[in-house]
């Protein structure tokens, strides 16, 4: 079944005529995800992606005309917050913003519109969400994937790829992998993700992985302590040597007065019963480990 | 962006918030002229304050008072050059000392796990709120504004009476905390802070004594995210303290981060980097920087970001960590063939290329006899090697 997106997501592109949206789009497609539309206000009744894909001037139209369920945008982080709003507007359930470079306050009115209306955003600044075999929404490689039971969570993009790499290169293949973003404000939290894979039939093992800067780890960690306990999972976090006080890149990845460290979040998790690699690679084999049988 | 607490006052004094006036300084003589001018105005004694974006600069000396212009000038001419954590003050901001009653901590956050902006205050001010939050946790106080509405009236009066506040002080309470949100709002920050917030005494316009609650410090980090809509605020980035690098790593649209060791690395995607450092000290090296090229780095990126690694004379090996997504890793390998034919020193690399166009990549660094590696922690392993190598 998998979760966020599968063989029921019906997507509609926001931003399909850039140059992101163009190049992702096809991959989508060549994956063989339901791409239904794609928006471009001002070419309403036009088609992208040679002639195949309808271009409606709004969202709304592509909920109405052809059903779209799912939305991920790829347009520059000005516009990003209104693109999401007009998704929430139209009535769309799942939104993956892939944009990077939103401004945080921003995001605090976009969440909580998202929140009231009861949808889902996935992001931003996040590679996006795939279940392999049944829907790839965003930009992660198709290449690195397998189908399989293992859901995969992460606040990264390309660790994400490393991750899922080497578990797919172990036989380990992957229910859903979601990338939530590495912003201070996102949609889907590590928990959320959490519990969608307890409830999902698909989902036997976990694999998150986590880096320096809030707390999103731990509050993760409380929840694998209560809830996930017969659940094998493995788990890696990004900058165990990175400096205090430094943003690394993401606007989230910070230590700032002694907390968000490393070293906090894995002893969280390690008393949780995830157990912690120290490398990406080592995680197929914790998994096993910790008696997931592919 | 780190702003320094004069330009964090004069945001704040733009909300219409208390902040007693200030100079900034930038030799002793100027230090002397501006105190002269705070005397005349009445002041008993001043203080001066060395204007460096790291904190504990009281601890360290930067804080001092004096009595007259010529112990100011004296007491800005050791703090003025002194080397606080690691940077030397090249200013100093003057004022009036005031004669304080109380101090507070007041200040304006983004909470990540409620998502909303959180104003927290505690009767413990003066010291590190990062501290008191370690000691004394039950003695910070918090609310969060709603997304819509802003802080409340009622939201910052329940903060001021939970610190103690009251009557005549309360209302101006209200009116600094709701100044510290219209702050944030007003110029995208992402940490206001006022530390201290305090309760000074004064003579009245009446020539009775009274007290009135102002703001001695500010701190302000804006979101380098909303800096583009902003447009006066990219002049307070205080190039002063700037890493040369940082400026032409701006330039190129990488993330760059000097550090210590003697292994640099190139990496696409921050917590790729991240893990990339981590892997180097594990195998017993330590990373020279943290550089992520980011998303669909071209040739010309890469070869600037060679510049970069290279122009720290401690690095001793490079590690070149590349998984392709929508960064083309063909792209790459020719930008470190281009890099490779230009740079100044010979320094050992180790380049590992995966994902997107991978195989032509392998085959462009194969022709151009590059030392690879299949796995990243190969890649760190050999890394470490040749850095040790090439200290003996």
């Amino acid at each position: 079944m998998s979760i966020i997106v599968g063989r029921d997501t019906r997507l509609v592109v926001q931003g399909i005529t850039g140059r992101e949206g163009e190049f992702h789009t096809r991959a989508s497609i060549a994956y063989g995800t339901k791409v239904v539309a794609g928006t471009r206000p001002g070419k309403g009744g036009q088609a992208a992606i040679d002639g195949t894909v309808p271009i409606f001037d709004t969202v709304a139209e592509a909920v109405k005309q052809v059903g779209a369920n799912t939305s991920v945008i790829y347009i520059p982080a000005s516009g990003a917050p209104d693109a999401i709003l007009e998704s929430v507007d139209a009535g769309i359930e799942t939104i993956v913003c892939i944009t990077e470079g939103v401004p945080a306050l921003d995001m605090i009115s976009v969440v909580e519109a998202v929140r009231r209306a009861g949808a889902r955003l996935i992001g931003p600044n996040c590679p996006g969400v795939t279940s392999p075999g049944q829907a790839k929404v965003g930009i992660i490689p198709a290449s690195i994937h397998r189908p399989g039971r293992v859901g995969v969570v992460s606040r990264s993009g390309t660790l994400t790829y490393e991750a899922v790499q080497a578990m797919t290169d172990a036989g380990l293949g992957q229910s859903t992998c979601v990338g939530i973003g590495g912003d201070p404000i996102i949609g889907t939290t590590f928990l959320d993700v959490l519990k969608l894979f307890r409830d999902d039939p698909d989902t036997d093992a976990i694999v998150m992985i986590g880096e320096i800067g809030g707390s999103a780890e731990e509050e993760a960690a409380a929840f694998a302590a209560e809830h996930l306990r017969g659940v094998p999972m493995a788990a890696f976090i990004a900058g165990r040597t990175a400096p205090p006080g430094r943003r690394m890149g993401h606007a989230g990845a910070i230590i700032s007065g002694g907390s968000g460290t490393a070293a906090e979040k894995i002893a969280a998790l390690e008393a949780a019963g995830v157990r912690v690699a120290d490398s990406p690679t080592q995680l197929p084999r914790l998994l096993l480990e910790a008696g997931y049988r592919a | 962006m780190k702003i320094q607490e004069a330009d964090a006052k004069s945001l704040l004094l733009a909300q219409g918030l208390p902040v007693p006036p200030w100079e900034v300084a930038r030799n002793p003589d100027q230090v002397k002229a501006a105190a002269e001018r705070f005397f005349a105005s009445g002041a008993d004694r001043v203080v001066v304050k060395a204007q460096v974006l790291v904190g504990g600069r009281g601890k360290a000396g930067g804080v001092k008072l004096a009595s007259t212009p010529d112990e100011a000038r004296e007491v800005g001419a050791r703090i003025l050059g002194m080397d606080i954590k690691g940077i030397t003050v090249r200013k100093v901001l003057v004022g009036a000392a005031a004669d304080i009653v109380k101090e507070y901590y007041l200040g304006a956050i983004i909470d990540r796990a409620s998502r909303r902006i959180v104003l927290m205050a505690s009767a413990e001010g003066g010291v590190e709120i990062e501290e008191v939050a370690r000691q004394n946790p039950a003695a910070i106080h918090r609310v969060s504004a709603d997304p819509e509405l802003g802080l409340l009236a009622f939201q910052a009066r329940s903060l001021g009476l939970a610190i103690g506040l009251r009557d005549p002080l309360l209302n101006p309470f209200v009116a600094i905390a709701q100044g510290l949100y219209a702050t944030m709002k007003a110029n995208d920050a992402d940490l206001v802070e006022v530390n201290p917030l305090a309760i000074v005494a004064e003579t009245g316009a009446d020539g009775k004594p009274q007290q009135s609650l102002v703001c001695l410090d500010a701190k302000v980090t804006l979101d380098d995210s909303g800096l583009a809509r902003h447009p006066g605020l990219e002049a307070l980035r205080d190039l002063d303290e700037e890493d040369p690098t940082d400026a032409q790593a701006r330039k190129l649209g990488i993330n760059f981060i000097h550090l210590d060791g003697t292994i640099g690395c190139m990496v696409n995607g921050a917590g790729l980097a991240m893990t990339t450092m981590d892997l180097v000290k594990k195998f017993g090296g330590e990373p020279a920087n943290f550089l992520d090229v980011g998303g669909g780095a071209r040739h010309e990126t890469v070869r600037g970001a060679m510049d970069l690694i290279l122009a720290d004379a401690k690095v001793k090996a490079i590690l070149v960590n590349i998984f392709g997504g929508i960064t083309r890793g063909d792209e790459v390998a020719a930008g470190l063939i281009e890099a490779r034919a230009q740079q100044s020193r010979e320094v050992p690399m180790v380049v590992r290329i995966v994902g997107t166009n991978a195989a032509e990549a392998a085959r462009l660094l194969e022709e151009a006899r590059f030392e690879t590696a299949k796995s990243l922690d190969e890649a760190a392993e050999k890394a470490v090697a040749m850095a040790k190598a090439a200290a003996r």
